[in-house]
């Protein structure tokens, strides 16, 4: 080992040559390196609470404030990594483990994204007193568990599916579980978890004006970033700094579309598993510049080289022989203890809501509440039953236009990102204008930024349906409603599912923000759970908010297990 | 203790069953006794469901035996062992690393120093054909370079024991028999430090030219039921006699019923539960059709029958036993010949056929009788699936019962006995049949 290491120092100063593609990438490079620098710079600023934070509609301060949220933004999907990484990574070993994790994270799934953010403002500030960082960190944390939860149950599914054979392999070859997740689950894992996370940051632009723009207890704090601007500009009803702040939002997107998620998934292509898929891979003009450069080269061999010596770190010392290969029979009284424990645990939590339901809010409050919820999740199933009427014989038409569907991609990251505070001068306007009843009308903001999650995947399935049946359907000569009753409402219908879940947990989600919509001092107000939480979360009510949050949570763990889920097998055992 | 020096492997007395889906029990090997020793390399054939594919596991230490022992070199075997490494059916390479890379696995996994791992890697690739290919992926590779790449992946880590669990079989016939035989060059030669082969196969020429003995298991549960020695010198020839007489005697081996069943008298089909062969309808009348013909005339030997078909062992055995089920055809001493019924149903019409079929299936098949019975007695004519999946469960693995079922589902369909709908998952009577007892 000793020896090798000048080795690759000499291999890497050989290969360090410049070249013509050398010379265009580094001050790429280099601005990327110095304006994270300075983003990060101005994050400790010191700031006591109530002090007013200043933010400028003039454009001239958009990149700075686009750097600053984008910066967060890579933040929060670096520490998603890191806890799906590990949450993954415990929960597909250990059993025990498992049973508690995995409806731990059903329910933090569930959990709208402002709850979090509503509990954990004023712990993240006392954390960091006197300075900005605490303010940073709770925006941070508000994209992170916009981003977290989805990842880690990507992750988590894929390590579960890892196919037998190489599993088997794995384990002939005696891999150890530091080698095996690096060599085999976090790979096979790769496709599904750059897909999650592309659209992880989507979901993130979409909250971003809650995110940055903290409104809890009466306190007013707004964060440099694109999220405040677009909060101030409503405030002001600026329509031109709406402008603005659309194209600096498109701008950022393009940004780190190209210069990350492109290159990334460009490169990620090896990961594809199904060989036979005739997808095409992805291209991406910076890798391939990437690529040529003999600087970049020899930095990535020598980076490779180092990070694969790290797989050595936690090496297996047995074999199969050892007697500490043996399989030692757990007894079976620890796993029914550690049940017990879950159990207790579950009830001691029951138990505790009853005594808080019954001390603090009443149980009025609670059948009031519960109500709200049937309101908000008619709405959600109305307006997905809409949008799919909508859509669908769309997407269709578009998926079965391979031209088309080829670029819906990348508009799918944009048009999920639009954050639906960008609409709510049109939406207003319009109200007030036509005196249109917003119990009704309030209702689209709610499916905005979701119904394309519907759109998308049917638009994937039109376009994966083989071309020999899209022939046999044209040759039986199948027309008008026959042909979609027979032919492509069938085909889609997997896909459709999937969006659909999708889409319904987004909406439930988005109706915190779109059930009470302000522009300038006009505030709109539709009855419903999300509504009530926006309003609480304004005056600070703690024991309302949880109240709220969690009737959510059960609207939402309900609809997932009784009718989604449902839906879902129907449609996978069809498709098979 | 002795007489273990020369021994790699050995399994005594070794049982091991799966869970149902009932939480019931199925033995899938019964009290197995195995030995591997040194400078031999053995072929374990069977049909499906004879365990053979878990014997192998076992010994790699993927799965642990019930009961019994299994040891390595006189060491107790828990788990995956560094000497016995192990060559897939379906490769099993990782999509993701280049050829270099996936034979430096195990090595890496060992904690190897990189260039030590290199010098070995490229050694083991030129060996095996390969040298050039080192940063290929796999995917850029054909079925028989990425088996190669899987052999060089097993052989780098030199492995006292390899496993090769049907590593042919992926392969298309010609490129199957050049990987064959230069494996056996790499054997013979002593250019590998490997000491015992295992083949797992279903293949019988492949067994026969390859091993030194030959181990044939039976059938729910697996057993070892005989073992037939191959004493000819390698390279050998698959034209010369020797040879084709000791294929002939494999294949009456393996289409004779177990001596027990035998004896009794029984049917071998004589539950519910029954195995039953994984063919289709078109197949089997296929091969009814070439008996009948010149130049077999109602017999033929099972290898020329495999030779003109060009289906593979593990197609024409299930199809040769699904006809023997139906009374169509008999098996006897590696023969297959037309039984009269089968006669006068490959001169039939369409229609004749069909019944012929069903009534067939209804005497011979218990699954399709019982099916059959149990409509008859429902006034609606219909019954869910599950029912049946569930009694077949009682005696099978989830997804064997599945296939068990499918099985069913198509010969009930061609013979009219009875009809599924895919929609509701229900098995009904057939409409005509209906109309019949409203009448």
């Amino acid at each position: 080992m000793a020896q090798l290491y000048p080795q690759s120092l000499t291999a890497l100063k050989w290969e360090m040559r410049p070249n013509r593609w050398d010379w265009v990438l580094l001050p790429l490079i280099f601005s990327i390196i110095v304006s994270i620098a300075f983003g990060a710079m101005q994050m400790t600023h010191p700031y006591s609470v109530g002090e007013p934070t200043a933010i400028s509609l003039d454009p001239i301060y958009l990149p700075y404030y686009l750097l600053r949220t984008i910066l967060r933004m890579f933040i929060a999907l670096g520490f998603s990594l890191l806890f799906s990484f590990i949450f993954a990574a415990i929960a597909a070993k250990y059993r025990a483990a498992e049973k508690a994790m995995i409806p731990a994270l059903d329910i933090l799934q569930s959990v709208p994204i402002l709850g979090f953010q509503a509990i954990a403002v004023a712990p993240f500030i006392a954390l960091f007193p006197g300075n900005l960082l605490g303010v940073e960190c709770a925006a941070i944390f508000a994209i992170f568990s916009s981003q977290a939860w989805n990842m880690a149950f990507s992750l988590y599914q894929s390590i579960r599916t890892v196919p037998s054979e190489l599993s088997e392999a794995a384990r002939i070859f005696r891999l150890s579980g530091w080698q095996r997740f690096w060599r085999l689950e976090l790979p096979f894992a790769m496709p599904g978890l750059l897909w999650n996370m592309m659209m992880s940051m989507s979901g993130g632009w979409f909250f971003l004006v809650a995110a940055e723009a903290i409104s809890v207890s009466g306190q007013d704090i707004k964060l440099a970033g694109i999220g405040s601007y677009i909060a101030v500009a409503i405030e002001n009803r600026n329509l031109t700094a709406i402008g603005w702040a659309i194209a600096a939002m498109m701008g950022g997107i393009m940004l780190y579309d190209q210069l990350f998620f492109r290159p990334l998934l460009s490169w990620a292509d090896k990961f594809r598993f199904e060989e036979s898929q005739g997808e095409t891979a992805q291209q991406s003009w910076l890798l391939d510049w990437m690529r040529r450069s003999e600087v970049m080269r020899g930095f990535s061999n020598w980076l490779w080289a180092t990070l694969s010596r790290a797989l050595g770190w936690f090496p297996r010392h047995h074999d199969g022989t050892s007697i500490r290969a043996r399989q030692t029979t757990l007894d079976p009284i620890w796993e029914r203890a550690w049940d017990a424990i879950l159990a207790a645990g579950g009830l001691i939590a029951v138990y505790q809501l009853f005594v808080f339901i019954h001390r603090e809010v009443g149980w009025s409050e609670v059948a009031h509440v519960f109500g709200l919820g049937l309101l908000t999740l008619t709405r959600v199933m109305v307006l997905i039953g809409i949008a799919s009427v909508i859509w669908v014989p769309i997407a269709v038409w578009v998926g079965m236009r391979p031209a088309y569907s080829q670029r819906v991609q990348a508009m799918a990251q944009f048009l999920a990102a639009f954050p639906v505070n960008l609409l709510f001068p049109l939406v207003v306007g319009a109200l007030v204008y036509f005196k249109l009843n917003p119990e009704i009308w309030l209702s689209p903001l709610m499916i905005f930024g979701t119904q394309w999650y519907i759109a998308f995947n049917v638009v994937g399935g039109a376009a994966s349906i083989p071309n020999e049946l899209r022939l046999a359907a044209d040759n039986l000569g199948l027309k008008g409603w026959l042909k979609w009753k027979r032919f492509y409402l069938p085909a889609i219908f997997p896909s459709f599912v999937t969006g659909a879940i999708t889409a319904s947990g987004g909406s439930w989600n988005a109706s915190i923000v779109s059930e009470f919509v302000t522009w300038g001092p006009t505030s709109l107000v539709a009855t419903g759970l999300g509504s009530y939480i926006k309003v609480m979360t304004e005056k600070g009510d703690f024991h309302r908010i949880a109240l709220g949050i969690g009737v959510m949570c059960i609207f939402v763990m309900c609809l997932n297990r009784f009718f989604w889920r449902k839906l879902y097998l129907l449609a996978e055992d069809r498709s098979t | 203790m002795s007489e273990t020096a020369g021994v790699l492997i050995e399994l005594s007395g070794v049982n091991k069953s799966f869970k149902t889906a009932e939480g019931g029990a199925r033995l899938v090997l019964d009290s197995v006794d195995f030995t591997l020793k040194e400078g031999e390399i053995v072929a374990l054939l069977g049909k499906s469901g004879s365990g053979k594919s878990t014997l192998l596991r076992i010994i790699a230490g993927l799965i642990s035996a019930d009961k019994g022992r299994a040891v390595y070199r006189g060491q107790p075997l828990y788990g995956p062992a560094s000497g016995i490494a192990m060559v897939f059916q379906s490769f099993a390479l990782f999509p993701w690393l280049t050829v270099q890379q996936n034979v430096e696995l195990g090595l890496e996994a060992q904690g190897v120093a990189p260039d030590e791992r290199e010098k070995r890697a490229d050694a083991v690739l030129e060996m095996i054909g390969l040298s050039g290919f080192g940063g290929a992926l796999p995917r850029e590779l054909s079925g028989g370079m990425r088996q190669r790449v899987g052999i060089a992946r097993a052989l780098v880590t030199n492995p006292d024991v390899l496993l090769m669990d049907e590593a042919f079989s992926a392969l298309d016939v010609l490129t199957g028999e050049t990987l064959r035989n230069d494996m056996l060059d790499l054997w013979d030669g002593d250019r590998i430090p490997t000491k015992g082969i295992l083949i797992v196969s279903h293949n019988i020429e492949e067994a026969v030219m390859m091993a030194d003995r030959i181990l044939i298991l039976s059938s729910d549960p697996g057993r070892v039921r005989t073992e037939i020695p191959v004493a000819l010198p390698r390279p050998r020839n698959v034209d010369s006699l020797e040879v084709r007489m000791l294929i002939d005697e494999v294949y009456a081996q393996m289409t004779s019923r177990p001596a027990k069943a035998e004896a009794a008298g029984v049917a071998e089909t004589a539950h519910i539960g029954y195995r039953l062969p994984e063919t289709d309808i078109g197949r089997m009348e296929g091969i009814l059709d070439l008996l009948a013909d010149e130049p077999f005339n109602g017999r033929a030997d099972l290898p020329m029958l495999a030779e003109e078909t060009e289906l593979s062992d593990e197609e024409l055995f299930p199809t040769c036993e699904g006809l023997g089920m139906l009374g169509l055809s008999q098996i006897e001493k590696g023969d297959i010949a037309l039984t009269p019924l089968g006669r006068t149903y490959v001169e039939a019409d369409q229609q004749l056929k069909q019944q012929l079929f069903g009534q067939q299936l209804i005497a011979h098949i218990p699954l399709a009788a019982h099916i059959r019975h149990s409509l008859e007695q429902e006034p609606s004519g219909t019954l869910p699936e599950k029912r049946f999946l569930e009694l077949l469960e009682e005696f099978l693995k989830a997804d064997e019962a599945e296939r068990v079922l499918h099985v069913a589902v198509e010969w009930g369909r061609y013979g009219e006995v009875y009809e599924y709908d895919f929609h509701t998952g229900r098995l009904q009577l057939p409409k005509s049949d209906e109309i019949e007892a409203q009448d």
